[in-house]
């Protein structure tokens, strides 16, 4: 019996070490929740080709930003990019590190994925309720032959923040004027349709939406694509009508200009190309050019390195979209090199 | 606080003069006998000094109730300050919550956590009383475990299980037969038709109500069987024996021996309707509105923190601080409300002057 003890007091007690161990190698890291999912995969990988691995909380971007401001991770992520402003006022610089699409979705009767076109004036013209039947004329007059129902629109929207709202309401407001004085853009703004249900995140607005007859909602792309939920075509910049893919995103952000705007915060939304994918969003990392710990911040610039160069199928396979090789060659060269060694 | 130190710490200050006292009477009394009375005087001055521990632990245990519970309302002012420091008194009652201009109000959320409380109580209130009545008055004796049991069970079930069991299986129900139900039945009354107008989408303040009165229902039912099992048997069947009907024993024997015992049940469960968080942001529908329609989707106090905590910064996370201490204190007036009935009906019973 007493060896018994003794056998597991030692097993715990190197398993305690090991933990910790491994722990004070762990690049820390909070923020954005959006791009969780490929963060993780990446650390996965990481962890084992070189042993060292990653602790992403993800808990939101303004999370993000307070822990990296109270200097308790490494870096921190955001989904709502910081102004250069800022940035200089906190000594920090800040990187994009993928790139995803935010989906409109509906549930109609009868109507297939993609098989309803909408523009994105129109779109606003929805979220803000001023159209609030799905037969209106506006919506029948780009969809000629289609047969509407004379049923009442209600909207869904994320009542949770989120950057998934950030990146939707920033294209409404690019899109819209009305939207642009009235509401604006942010994590969580004021709905104003009448008739606006809050899901709680990705699963809830989609929930909702699928519950709803005649709702429309918003959610990622990788979400929308895996459960199978109808989205609508929307028509881009160049007045093309585009699916959401990885192509469409892709080409979205080739058509960028990164270092128009200092610390990388440019938006994605309604940018030129034929074939792009008008509410693209990037999530963006900030880090400190002065770290406290130089060696830690090194290891997480590391870590990013290796992702981007090894984790591009990874990404595409959670249905993010990777950063082209150009950009990130860019990112080493003008970024990477301000923060103190 | 200092005050209560103080005071225990001159009551610590007699008991052991006590002690001296004791042991000078000892020694006095007994100065002859020698060695056996010297360990007697050891023993008492040692279970004294077991006395004296056992009260300061104690003590200090109930203390850290008393600091964590001002530590959390000062923290909570102290934060909640910039946003009483612009809107003032009138952030209480302002209908406004637009976090991009930082214009902000706590009475969606006040109504809204009101207003669902108010529909939980209305219906777990006499469904719980039914329920304990059955228990103690006429169930058979073989049903009465499993179903006390099952009452039981029933409030181990963790909230977020509600929300789930709210959105996806009771909502989608309540959309296609419930409301359709109420809104051609009580919808068309005169007075009533308002409260059932608007989208049946199976979501929102009626819902959240709903779900909230079979949270709370097993707390009150528990609670009441209990207190109306305490009921001497000797009262209740002196009332038999003079032939009263079960329902004359409850009314009349039963409920005035327990009054205290059910505002309390029922008052418990009104303050997990008011501060539950998870089910509720389920089935609100989380829209910062206020609509005479119960079945329009609304926001309550602690849906509103669980959803906006994550993404919030400066100001707009002073004013979810401020909402949190409005639920303090709104928790708080209820519970005194609930004292202040006991006392009174106390006093009319003359119990207490």
């Amino acid at each position: 019996m007493n060896s018994i003890i003794r056998k597991f007091t030692v097993a715990a007690a190197s398993a305690l070490a090991m933990v910790s161990a491994a722990h004070a190698a762990d690049i820390t890291g909070a923020g954005a929740t959006f791009p969780y999912p490929i963060y993780a995969k990446w650390a996965e990988a990481y962890k084992k080709s070189t042993n060292i691995g990653l602790n992403y909380q993800s808990i939101g971007s303004s999370g993000g930003i307070r822990q990296i401001r109270a200097k308790t991770v490494t870096f921190g992520g955001t989904d709502a990019p910081v102004s250069g402003a800022e940035l200089d006022k906190d000594g920090m610089v800040q990187f994009p590190a993928i790139l995803g699409g935010v989906v409109p979705v509906f549930n109609l009767d009868g109507f297939k994925p993609g098989e309803l076109k909408v523009t994105g004036e129109v779109l606003a013209d929805i979220f803000m309720g001023t159209i609030s039947k799905w037969n209106d004329a506006r919506i029948a007059a780009l969809n000629p032959g289609k047969k509407l129902p004379d049923q009442s629109i209600t909207v869904v929207h994320r009542a949770d923040g989120s950057g998934t709202t950030f990146i939707f309401t920033d294209y409404l407001s690019e899109v819209s004027s009305a939207w642009k004085t009235k509401v604006g853009k942010g994590a969580a703004v004021k709905w104003p349709a009448a008739t606006s249900v809050g899901g709680k995140g990705n699963e809830g607005v989609a929930g909702n939406v699928g519950r709803v007859k005649g709702a429309i909602g918003y959610v990622e792309y990788a979400y929308a694509k895996k459960n199978n939920i109808p989205h609508l075509q929307l028509r881009n910049l160049d007045g093309k009508y585009v699916d959401p893919d990885d192509k469409t995103f892709a080409a979205a952000a080739a058509g960028a200009d990164w270092f128009s705007v200092p610390g990388m915060g440019i938006s994605l939304v309604n940018l030129k190309g034929a074939d792009s994918w008008p509410i693209t969003g990037a999530s963006f990392i900030l880090m400190y050019k002065n770290p406290t710990d130089k060696a830690m911040s090194q290891e997480a610039l590391k870590f990013f390195d290796w992702s981007f160069k090894n984790g591009k199928q990874m990404a595409l396979e959670l249905d993010y979209v990777p950063l082209p090789d150009v950009l990130t060659k860019a990112i080493a060269e003008k970024v990477w090199t301000q923060i103190a060694k | 606080m200092n005050t209560s130190t103080a005071g225990s710490g001159t009551l610590d200050q007699q008991s052991l003069d006590d002690t001296k006292e004791l042991g000078a009477f000892m020694e006095t009394s007994s100065a002859g006998s020698g060695m056996l009375d010297q360990r007697r005087l050891q023993t008492v001055k040692r279970q004294r000094f077991q006395d004296f521990i056992f009260h300061k632990i104690t003590l200090s245990f109930s203390l850290i109730v008393l600091v964590s519970l001002i530590g959390i309302i000062v923290s909570l002012a102290i934060a909640a300050w910039p946003t009483f420091k612009k809107f003032g008194i009138e952030f209480i009652w302002r209908v406004e919550w637009d976090i991009i201009n930082e214009e902000f109000g706590a009475a969606i959320a006040i109504f809204g956590t009101l207003a669902s409380a108010t529909i939980a109580i209305l219906i777990a209130m006499p469904l719980s009383f039914g329920i304990a009545l059955f228990l103690t008055e006429t169930c058979p004796t073989w049903l009465r475990r499993p179903l006390g049991t099952a009452i039981e069970l029933l409030a181990a079930v963790p909230s977020i299980i509600y929300g789930m069991f709210g959105l996806f299986i009771f909502a989608p129900l309540f959309a296609e037969y419930g409301q359709p139900a109420l809104q051609s039945t009580l919808g068309q009354m005169p007075l009533l038709a308002p409260l059932f107008g608007g989208a049946t989408n199976g979501i929102g303040i009626l819902a959240a109500g709903l779900i909230l009165a079979f949270m709370i229902l097993p707390f009150i039912a528990a609670v009441m069987r209990d207190v109306f099992e305490i009921v001497p048997p000797i009262l209740r069947e002196s009332a038999y024996g003079v032939g009263c009907t079960t329902w004359e024993v409850v009314r009349y024997i039963v409920l005035p021996y327990t009054q205290q015992g059910v505002i309390g049940g029922v008052m418990l469960g009104l303050g997990r309707a008011l501060g539950e968080t998870m089910a509720v942001t389920f089935v609100i529908g989380n829209s910062q509105r206020i609509s005479a329609s119960l079945f329009s989707p609304g926001s309550s106090i602690a849906s509103t923190l669980a959803n906006e905590f994550g993404e919030a910064a400066d100001f707009h996370l002073s004013t979810l601080f401020a909402l949190g201490l409005l639920l303090f204190v709104i928790t708080f007036i209820v519970l005194a409300l609930a004292k202040i009935l006991i006392i009174r009906t106390e006093r009319a019973k003359g119990l207490k002057t």
